[in-house]
Parts: structure tokens; sequence; C-alpha cells
């Protein structure tokens, strides 16, 4: 089922997400609704183990809710086909990770075209895509480097031109920032800000650093045991 | 995944595992290898064995009777319509008209007769046979000591190996000396005198056309003839090969020797009317295959006829069940290599693991995973393919050179042992791709299944 697009880039609906851990199921989230508005630039705040990734993973159609419907342009992740899944990982949302997940064997130039082969790009697009992506993360003098050849503030901004090089309108962070250093981290975060202003591209980024969170997002939402503790947009 | 793309990233993935792919590779290439070395053995066997046969002129010509003649042997092989036409005098009218049939090469005359030579003033006995001029050219010869006629009416003489081994001790001495050939004339007699009775009879030869309407008398003659090779055995044995010739003469000569035959007699009761007649004559093909449609016809005019046709089927039936053993021993190896295939892409799984849940993260489809490892499978078994195809090849040659050295050695001519024919490396590399595509099924299927999450927290 799908609703009516309207402003809401993300809607999720009494999402449940259980893992049968042995005998047991662990409820990862549970229940959680939420509406992230197309633009927006939120932060999931959240300890570890609070769900806040497992709700990415879910609103990247990574993974799928055990109940509950995820909306993204108001189309429903749960009912997907695990083709649709695929179309919509690749077109609709880019994901950063905390561990950057760059392809070690590949240039940054490769790493982020990527993305284009696998949406079947035509070839001579390509250049073009990835020159701009890479320009708007200010790495155009690293292109032919491969990612042990970059800092981790570069490897970083990789990644973001990897995530961006598709024109997603869905920006996904996990945690974007938890393996670099404080001025590299603010970096990171400014070039975040940056993205969301001049493109108007929705953001969602999963962080523990509630600093962090206060000075760069526009709303936070906090989770805790799998369930929305509050859902505030900053002033 | 564009296909493109898709071959791109496989050959990248092949090149970082370099030395596992290489390796699996080559296990593959071992058990094309095998394949194609077993299967050439069994074609080059085949085709020797075809060739050999085809070189002998039994399953190449079909011998035409009278009807008459045939019921003399009993009749072998007549259908019924056949037997609803007429018999027909085989005379030069019929050997043109059977000259001039689709996919007949040639027709001539069986000249074979008994006969004593006398060489180095020894008499022995032995049975002539006439040859006509085209066999030079069917490779029969070929690997003979000594030459062919040099003209097709030459007074020379080819020896088959057992009778030159009577004659001399040393074979090769042979060549270039001279015999006798001892044998009965049939000899034209007045036409007035053949109203006498007794001793007389009226003759109706194949060949003499100052015989006609004469009787005949036998007289013993004598001619010298030049040795000027020795065959292993008589090529174009004709009548199946009964009473093969010993002493082997061109035809054109052995027609000119006007030589009494034993149905000489028997044509002569029947009160033929002297016009010229043979008692068989060889229609040559142009190949074993057409032997059957150029029987229907000659049968069709009335006359009998005898092949060995079926004996070429039996013999194709033979070498295809031959050739599916030897398919099969070589097969067993391909599925060993096939094992290594889904080893090493299992393995890959496990490294690539996290690889899997990143491509799937930025977009890649089940499906575009699943043609991943299957474009790896495919690689490896086309590349094997190709290196097995030529490594069976190779060790088809090395067996070909031992086996001719051997043969040189024991003093016999060079053999063609196996042989590679177009269909069987195309096969090869086929199935080689096929089994790999096979063998990459389930590494295939169990990479696109992974769990992204799952993959993407694996270390």
């Amino acid at each position: 089922m799908s609703e009516p697009t309207g402003t809401h880039a993300i809607r999720t609906e009494h999402v449940t997400r259980i893992y049968q851990m042995g005998e047991s199921q662990v409820p990862a989230v549970n229940g959680v609704s939420i509406t992230v508005d197309a633009g927006e630039f939120v932060a999931l705040l959240g300890s570890s183990g609070s769900g806040k990734s497992t709700l990415l993973n879910l609103l990247a159609g990574l993974d799928r809710p055990t109940s509950g419907a995820i909306y993204a342009h108001g189309k429903n992740l749960a009912e997907m086909s695990s083709g649709e899944l695929a179309h919509h990982r690749s077109h609709t949302v880019g994901m950063v990770f905390q561990a950057f997940n760059l392809l070690p064997r590949m240039t940054l130039e490769e790493n982020v075209e990527l993305p284009l082969r696998l949406a079947e790009v035509e070839r001579a697009e390509r250049p073009a895509r990835v020159r701009e992506a890479v320009d708007r993360v200010r790495l155009t003098a690293r292109l032919s480097h491969r990612p042990t050849e970059l800092s981790g503030g570069e490897q970083q901004r990789a990644s973001l031109a990897r995530a961006l090089v598709n024109r997603p309108t869905i920006l996904l962070a996990d945690e974007p920032t938890g393996n670099l250093d404080s001025h590299t981290g603010d970096a990171i975060m400014d070039l975040l800000t940056e993205i969301n202003r001049t493109l108007g591209m929705t953001i969602v980024m999963v962080t523990h650093d509630r600093v962090r969170a206060e000075r760069y997002a526009g709303r936070i939402i906090t989770m805790g045991d799998g369930k929305l503790i509050s859902d505030g947009v900053r002033v | 995944m564009k296909l493109g793309d898709l071959t791109e990233l496989a050959a990248r993935n092949l090149r970082e595992a370099m030395l596992r792919n290489s390796l699996t590779t080559l296990g593959i290439a071992v058990g094309v290898a095998s394949l194609v070395a077993m299967l050439s053995l069994g074609v080059g066997l085949q085709e020797l064995a075809s060739s050999r046969l085809t070189h002998s002129g039994l399953f190449d010509a079909v011998i035409v009777m009278s009807k008459s003649t045939m019921r003399g042997f009993g009749g072998p092989q007549q259908n019924e319509a056949a037997d609803a036409a007429p018999a027909r005098r085989l005379d030069d009218p019929a050997r043109k008209e059977l000259s001039a049939l689709p996919n007949v090469v040639e027709v001539y005359p069986e000249v074979r007769f008994p006969t004593e030579i006398v060489f180095d003033g020894k008499p022995f006995s032995t049975t002539a046979a006439g040859i006509p001029e085209s066999a030079r050219a069917d490779g029969a010869y070929d690997g003979m000591k000594g030459n062919f006629f040099s003209a097709p009416d030459a007074p020379e003489a080819i020896l088959q190996i057992e009778f030159a081994k009577q004659l001399s001790d040393n074979t090769d001495s042979l060549v270039g000396k001279e015999l006798s050939l001892r044998y009965a004339e049939r000899q034209a007699l007045p036409p007035d005198e053949t109203a006498k009775p007794s001793t007389r009879a009226t003759n109706k030869d194949a060949s003499a056309d100052e015989d006609e309407g004469a009787g005949f008398s036998v007289v013993t003659r004598e001619k010298k003839l030049k040795i000027v090779g020795i065959v292993e055995t008589e090529p174009a044995a004709g009548f199946g090969g009964f009473g093969r010739g010993r002493l082997l003469i061109p035809l054109a000569i052995a027609q000119t020797l006007k030589i009494a035959q034993p149905t000489d007699m028997r044509e002569m009761l029947r009160g033929s009317s002297g016009k010229v007649s043979y008692d068989s004559l060889t229609v040559r093909v142009k190949n074993p295959a057409a032997v059957q449609s150029v029987e229907d016809s000659i049968k069709k005019m009335g006359f009998g006829t005898f092949s060995i046709l079926d004996a070429t089927k039996n013999l194709r039936l033979v070498f295809i069940v031959f050739d599916s053993l030897l398919g099969i021993f070589g097969s067993l190896a391909l599925t060993v290599a096939s094992l290594g295939i889904i080893n090493t892409l299992v393995m890959a799984i496990l490294e690539r693991r996290r690889e899997i849940g990143i491509l799937k993260a930025l977009g890649a489809a089940d499906r575009d995973v699943r043609r991943l490892f299957f474009a790896e499978a495919g690689a490896m078994g086309l590349f094997g393919g190709i290196a097995g195809v030529v490594l069976g090849w190779a060790i088809g040659r090395a067996l070909n050179f031992a086996t001719n050295v051997y043969l040189k050695r024991q003093g016999l001519p060079p053999i063609d042992l196996s042989s590679v024919p177009l269909w069987l490396v195309g096969s090869a590399i086929g199935f080689s791709f096929f089994v790999s595509l096979i063998a990459g099924m389930y590494p295939a299927s169990r990479a696109a299944k992974l769990d992204p999450v799952e993959a993407l927290r694996y270390e």
C-alpha cells in the first residue's frame, strides 16, 4: 500500500523489528512511529543498543520490519520485493557508514562510480557524475588514489561522494564521525550541513554524540531500548 | 547491472585472487584436457578405421552382377523391386549407364585370376588382380615400398608383402626386378572352326571383339613384368576381399591379356549372343554415404548388387559406444575440477562477505550478486576449457608421436592416432563453461541470499 506523496520524505508507523536470539526474541526496534519531512536534517540519538542503527537499516531498505510500515516518498518499503528494495537503495537513498566501507582494491574514482554501475547509468554519463560528486566533497585531486592512500576524513568524504553520486533524495548516515577525530568529524558534519542546505537533501544521521547532534541537526529523535523516547525540533 | 560492468567486476575479482583462481582454472583445464585427449583418441581411431576401410575398397564400392550370375551365388541382398525388374546382361551399354549414375566415380570390371609366376628361375602360384588407375589417388598406396604403376598400361607389377616374402627374404631388393607372369589366354578361333564339335567352344568373352561369334581355345602365355612396388595389403580387394590378389597389375594390362576365366565356359553354355559381357563390375562411389542410393538405382536397372553398407552402420555404432565410454571417463576429471570451482567460490563468499554487503547497500540486487558469481565461475570454465583443449590436443600429439616412433621401429607406416576436430574443440569449451556454471550455482545462490546487514557487520 502507498500513501499520497506529500512533504514527508520518510514516515514510519509502529515499526517493530524483532530478532530471534536462540529461544528468545529481542525487539531491536519496538513500535516506532516517526515522520521526516523533505529537506530535514534529523539526528537519531541514543546509546549503544538503543535500536537507532536498526531503524536506519530499515529506512535504507537493507532490512525488513517484523511489523509496521515504512514509507519513503509514499512507498511502503515493507511491501516491496527484493528487487524493488534494491532500486530504493540505489535511487532513493544514499548511505554513509562509520567504517567508510570503501572497496580497498578500487580507486576513489572507481568506488564513486560503483553505484552508477549498479544503477545502470550510461557509461558516457558517468565521468561527469563522478566528477560532480567528488567536487562536492572536495576530493578531486585524489581521484586515482586507493582508500588505503587516503586519510580517515578523506575516506569518509569519498564515502559521501559515493552516496551522492546517484543523486538520492535521502541521505542516511550511520555514525559518520565515529571513526574520526574531533576536527575531522566537524569537517564532515559541515559538509553534511552544506549538502542539506544547498541540495535540500533529507538527512537522517545516527549518532550517540549529543553535542554534535545539537550543533548540526535541525531535529533530534532520541531512542532507548528500541523505543522512541523523544522527538523534538531544535530551536 | 549491465553485462559490460558485470564482466569488468568479475575480471577484477578474479585478478584479486590470482593464484587461487589460476589453480582452480588449471584444475578445469586438466579435466577438459583429459576429456579432449580421450575423445580425440576415439575420434582418431574412428577416422583411422574409416579411412583404412574406405581405402580397402569395401565401403565405397558396389559390386554389380547380372541377376542370372547372382542366382548362382544364392542371390545375395536383392529387394523386391529388384526382383520385379527383368534380368539384364552386364554389357558395355550397361557399363556406360552405370557410369552415368549420380555419385559414381568409375565403373570397372573385376579381373582376378589364379596364375603362376616365374621369378629367379623358380615357379610360384598366386592370384593376380587388375588394379584401376584411380586407385593411385585414394591414398591406399601411401607408405608402400617403391611406387605405383608409372602408367595405366605399364607392364609393371606390385607385390603384396606376404607374397614378396615368398620370393625373397629381402623384399626391398625385389623392387626393380623382373618376373614372368604365366597365364591362360583365351584365343579366338576362325568362325568355320566353331562349327566343329569337341575341343572348341562358342565364345562370348568380355573383352575380345574378334572372338564374336567364334569359339575359343586356351593357350599358355607369358608376360614379363617389372616389380615397381610392395604393398602391405591389397587395398582394393573388391568382392568383399575374397581371394585377395597378391600380384597386382594395371587393370588395362589385365584386360588386354584376354585371360581365360572360369565363367567363360558357363557363358558359352548359356548360348549368349557373343556380345561383350562382364561377369561382374565394380562401381566405385564418391563416399560410403552414397552407396545406398547408388545401389538402389542399380537394382532398378535390373542388376543384382552387393555392398558392405550394413557393416559400416555397425562400425559407426561401435564407435559411438566407444566414444561415449571414453567421454564418461574423461568427464570424471572435469567433475572433480568442478568441485574445485565450488570450493573456490565458497571461499570467495567468506572473504568477500563485507564487499557483498557494501554492494547490496549501494543498490545491488540479489540477481546482480548472483550474476557476478556466475560470471566468475563461467570465466574460470571458459579459460579452463580453452587451456584444456590446447593441453588435450598436446597430449594427443604426444601420444601420436610416441605411437609413430614405435611404428617406425617396427617398420610400419605412420598413422594419425588422435584427432581434434572443430566440433570437439567447441563442445569441450562449451561443456566446460556449462559445468562451471552448474558448479557456480550453489555459491552464487548463497552469495545472493546474504543478509546485507549481517554482511556489513562482518570483519
